[in-house]
């Protein structure tokens, strides 16, 4: 039926693949215990982290790639990868320092790091390949006792801080790519929200890989003390490269007694051209822990772009009474890959958690929600919803399933369901009748099938995400 | 554990061969290798997750290698008929077909072959190997390989084109020995185009000691075939079952498969039906009734390979005491299998703290034509039921077993045996009340 819509839309050229020309400082690639050491050195760590590195590092020399995943990984050469980029110009005092490349970098990206800041009162804290480069709204932040920074400033002003919370929610020897983080991590985000404080404003981050041959390796640490709340997002964009890049993040999220923390993510990384070559590997850890009673940790994630995307944003219910959201929209077209999904283990009593995963697979695309729900014997009256759905759009993708529910005592309730199918003829010929074209039938469809989880993403994230949608698959329908 | 049986394959293969039949040694030394390379299935193969066999294979296990007979009188042992239920009727003993003079059996229609695999194989070489092998020896699957190695005997049905067997065939198996046992046998049923069977497979245990069968049962429906299966498990706790059941469908045949267990040790059970045919029908259905240490595994998958196929899955169970289910439910569609129809339920009660339930439906969808879904619930009874139920006079362990039993009879309702199906009714409703801790009329309850 609509077969040239389909070729035209699945086209949809990828905005953000430029690259920026500023000077770049770039260690020789290959990773050995001297690039970390190099690592650290330059970033003037202190001692305990160098050794938290290396320990990382000599474990890491002991495992291997994990191969259960629904995906077709080419081999990973990790000696032929740059392990740290920065931009030339050191740490800029405020907005006049910093090159005017980037900003309009920036600009281009459509990050509101100026003025328009103060408009749309975001706090941003931008991450360029390797390091971060400014952080807004610093100061008014600091009024209310919020420490919102990049990771090598916590580590410099507030090592207490992080030496208690880094890596106690994902250890460093959890996996592959987060103990190969652990080693060669080079910046991100640090946020620490103090007890009875409500965060007046959304919290922001962009990662951007920019120089070639780099990975970026970057984590976030967000400390939600007693009573308090927070609102994080993140973004993510990288230029169009022929080759593959890599991309291993670790997010720790630790949220203490009624404290509640929503992060909310649009991973726009490049996907690679329409034949599958180049783009980016995400490869990505991200773990919250409601260590208190009646904490609340929310993740929305919206995935549209990544070559391979192999991500599991996670929660640990140990606090009594709290509860855990995950919500999900993954798409996949030409040759992506994504698996992808959620993990909730429910330790304390009366913990609830509800999944909701929406993926949406056209081209060649193979889109996989893994997931794992476990009971322990101590979470009585427990309670978990998930669902998933698919949405085929073509006859060569691929959607599929992979949940896991372990229960462990007799007073907990979980339920699952997922479907699969494809967009009905009949709707779009409905919508054909009342004048609206094909193209536009399928838009109002994904959208409509995506909003449950749209709705969920704070406003000016909302926006952007419906337009990722669009571009990438509105009038693909089979 | 696996090098003792390596190094006996090793010095014995002789024997091996020499007691059974050239079809079945044909693939003999294949399977072996490949169960050297392969070993047993530990939990961290994803496939064997939540089925620990650690423990059942530590035992020291004697095999029949020699086929020296077994001293049993099966009409003695096994009482427990279906009332009412008119079959053809044959045992097993462990690894071995037993023949009986069957009185019953002589009406089987024409052309119908049911007997003992090795014979067969020797009378009728060229139907066995058209079929024997072709799903098994393709699987990559270290108990399956292990059966390839070690089988010598099993089952073997054959129903010519057109056959329709107007009665039931009843297969009972067995477990008899005096010191701890290992069974391997290997089934073989081929149902030619447009005809029609029903099979019985009964599991009973004799004597208390340990038990391990591992058996691979191999199904052919041909195009308009139509084939049913039930397995009713009713063993004991020292009884260890791996049990593999590989149907393959041709065009428009319809196949039921409803497994039970109610009483057993250790039970993984791993069904893959292929719809290789458009227009395929396929139901596959089980429950399971644990408690005590009882574990049990079913791991299915269903492959729909060509377009128009419609399957529906539905497996429940209820655990007590210190029970392990696991349940996996892969739904698998190809690239080209349009116009797809499948649906999986699966439903289980944990009715105490220390029950355990693992559950993994999985949905792998390469076409775009479909309809699938799947729902999974892990949870209690309901208690507004129960309460409602009590309010109008009935007393609380009553309205539990009420409940308990309608969750179940679901999957009774798709038994298509009339007396079977009053049977099973029965011996689930004295399993729930917890009167039936092994098989009624066997000789060992008595």
């Amino acid at each position: 039926m609509s077969t040239d819509i389909l070729h035209e839309v699945t086209q949809g050229d990828y905005k953000y693949g430029f690259t920026t020309d500023i000077e770049t400082d770039i260690i020789p690639i290959g990773l050995s215990e001297d690039v970390v050491r190099l690592i650290s050195a330059k970033k003037n760590e202190p001692e305990w982290m160098l050794e938290f590195r290396l320990k990382a590092y000599r474990h890491w020399l002991t495992m291997k790639m994990p191969e259960w995943a629904h995906l077709d990984i080419p081999k990973i050469d990790y000696q032929s990868i740059a392990y740290y980029a920065a931009p030339r110009k050191n740490a800029p005092q405020s907005l006049d320092e910093v090159d005017p490349e980037l900003l309009k970098t920036f600009e281009k990206l459509g990050i509101p790091l100026h003025e328009r800041m103060a408009l749309s009162g975001i706090a941003v804290d931008a991450v360029m390949d390797s390091v971060s480069v400014k952080t807004t709204f610093k100061e008014s932040l600091s009024e209310l006792g919020i420490i919102f920074c990049s990771f090598s400033e916590a580590v410099e002003h507030h090592p207490d801080l992080v030496q208690k919370y880094m890596s106690s929610v994902v250890p460093y020897t959890d996996n592959f790519f987060a103990t190969l983080n652990c080693a060669v991590f080079s910046d991100g985000s640090f946020v620490y929200i103090p007890k009875g404080v409500r965060c007046p404003m959304e919290l922001s981050t962009y990662f951007r890989i920019n120089a070639m041959n780099t990975g970026q390796f970057e984590r976030t640490l967000i400390i939600a003390d007693e009573d308090s709340y927070v609102s994080y997002l993140e973004g993510c964009t990288a230029p169009m490269r022929d080759e593959n890049q890599l991309h291993a993040a670790i997010v720790e999220i630790v949220a203490m007694k009624n404290a509640q923390v929503k992060y909310s993510t649009v991973q726009n990384w490049y996907p690679g051209d329409k034949n599958g070559k180049g783009g980016i590997y995400n490869f990505v850890t991200k773990r919250g822990i409601c260590k208190g009673e009646n904490s609340k940790i929310s993740w929305t994630q919206v995935e549209t772009g990544s070559a391979i995307t192999w991500k599991y944003p996670s929660c640990i219910l140990l606090g009594d009474n709290s509860s855990a959201e995950f919500y999900s929209v993954a798409v996949t077209n030409h040759h992506q890959q994504a698996d992808t999904g959620t993990k909730m283990l429910h330790i304390g009593k009366n913990t609830s958690s509800h999944i909701l995963s929406k993926g949406i697979s056209a081209g060649f695309g193979q889109n996989s929600y893994r997931g794992l729900v476990k009971i322990n014997p101590a979470a009585e009256n427990s309670r978990n919803f998930s669902q998933c759905d698919s949405l085929l759009l073509g006859d060569k993708c691929g959607a599929h399933t992979f949940p896991y529910m372990e229960v462990n005592n007799d007073t907990s309730i979980v339920e699952h369901e997922a479907t699969t199918s494809k967009i009905n003829e009949d709707q779009i010929f409905y919508c054909n009748q009342r004048g609206i074209s094909t193209e536009d039938a399928v838009g109002l469809i994904v959208n409509g099938y995506a909003k449950e989880v749209l709705n969920q993403l704070p406003m000016e994230f909302a926006v952007e995400a419906q337009k990722l949608l669009q571009i990438t698959l509105e009038g693909s329908v089979g | 554990m696996e090098q003792q049986y390596i190094d006996l394959y090793k010095q014995q293969h002789e024997s091996i061969k020499k007691h059974s039949a050239a079809v079945m040694n044909d693939s003999r030394d294949d399977a072996f290798a490949l169960f050297e390379a392969l070993r047993f299935p530990t939990v961290a193969l994803e496939n064997y997750k939540y089925t620990d066999l650690k423990e059942p294979l530590s035992i020291d296990y004697g095999l029949n290698i020699n086929r020296i007979p077994i001293p049993v009188n099966p009409y003695e042992v096994f009482q427990c008929d279906v009332p009412g239920i008119h079959s053809y009727l044959y045992f097993v003993v462990n690894d071995a077909f037993y023949p009986v003079n069957e009185p019953r059996n002589k009406a089987l229609p024409k052309g119908v072959i049911i007997g003992s695999l090795k014979e067969v194989a020797t009378t009728h070489p060229e139907l066995v190997k058209n079929y024997f092998g072709k799903l098994s020896t393709t699987k990559n699957d270290g108990l399956i390989a292990f059966n390839g190695a070690f089988a010598q005997d099993g089952f073997f049905m054959y129903v010519p084109k057109n056959v329709v067997l107007d009665k039931p065939v009843q297969l009972v198996n067995i477990m008899r020995s005096d010191v701890d046992f290992m069974a391997n046998s290997h089934n073989l049923i081929i149902l030619e185009e447009g005809a029609k069977a029903q099979l019985l497979v009964c599991d009973h245990t004799v004597d208390e000691v340990h038990f391990l069968s591992n058996r691979v049962t191999e199904v052919f429906a041909g195009e308009d075939a139509t084939y049913e299966h039930y397995k009713l498990e009713n063993t004991h706790t020292k009884t260890t079952n791996l049990s593999t059941l590989l149907i393959d469908q041709h065009p428009s045949s319809n196949v039921l498969a409803n497994v039970i267990t109610l009483h057993n040790g250790v039970t993984r059970n791993t069904i893959e039906i292929d719809l290789d045919g458009e227009h395929c029908e396929t139901l596959l259905c089980g429950m399971v009734i644990g408690d005590k240490n009882q574990q049990v595994d079913n791991f299915t998958s269903i492959i729909h390979n060509k377009p128009n196929c419609n399957s529906r899955e539905l497996f429940k169970y209820v655990l007590d005491g210190m029970a392990k289910g696991g349940f996996t439910g892969k739904l698998y569609v190809a690239k080209d299998a349009q116009k797809t129809s499948a649906f999986q339920t699966n439903r289980n009660i944990l009715l105490n703290k220390t029950a355990k339930m693992r559950t993994k439906p999985q949905l792998e969808i390469y076409a775009d034509d479909v309809k699938c879904s799947h729902g999974a619930t892990i949870g209690q009874l309901d208690e507004t039921a129960k309460f409602y139920m009590q309010s109008r006079g009935i007393p609380e362990s009553e309205a539990r077993l009420l409940l308990m039993f309608a969750f179940t009879n679901d999957v009774i309702e798709n038994i298509r045996i009339p007396a079977l199906q009053d049977r099973i009714k029965l011996l689930v409703e004295k399993r729930l009340r917890g009167e039936l801790s092994k098989c009624e009329g066997c000789v060992i309850c008595q």
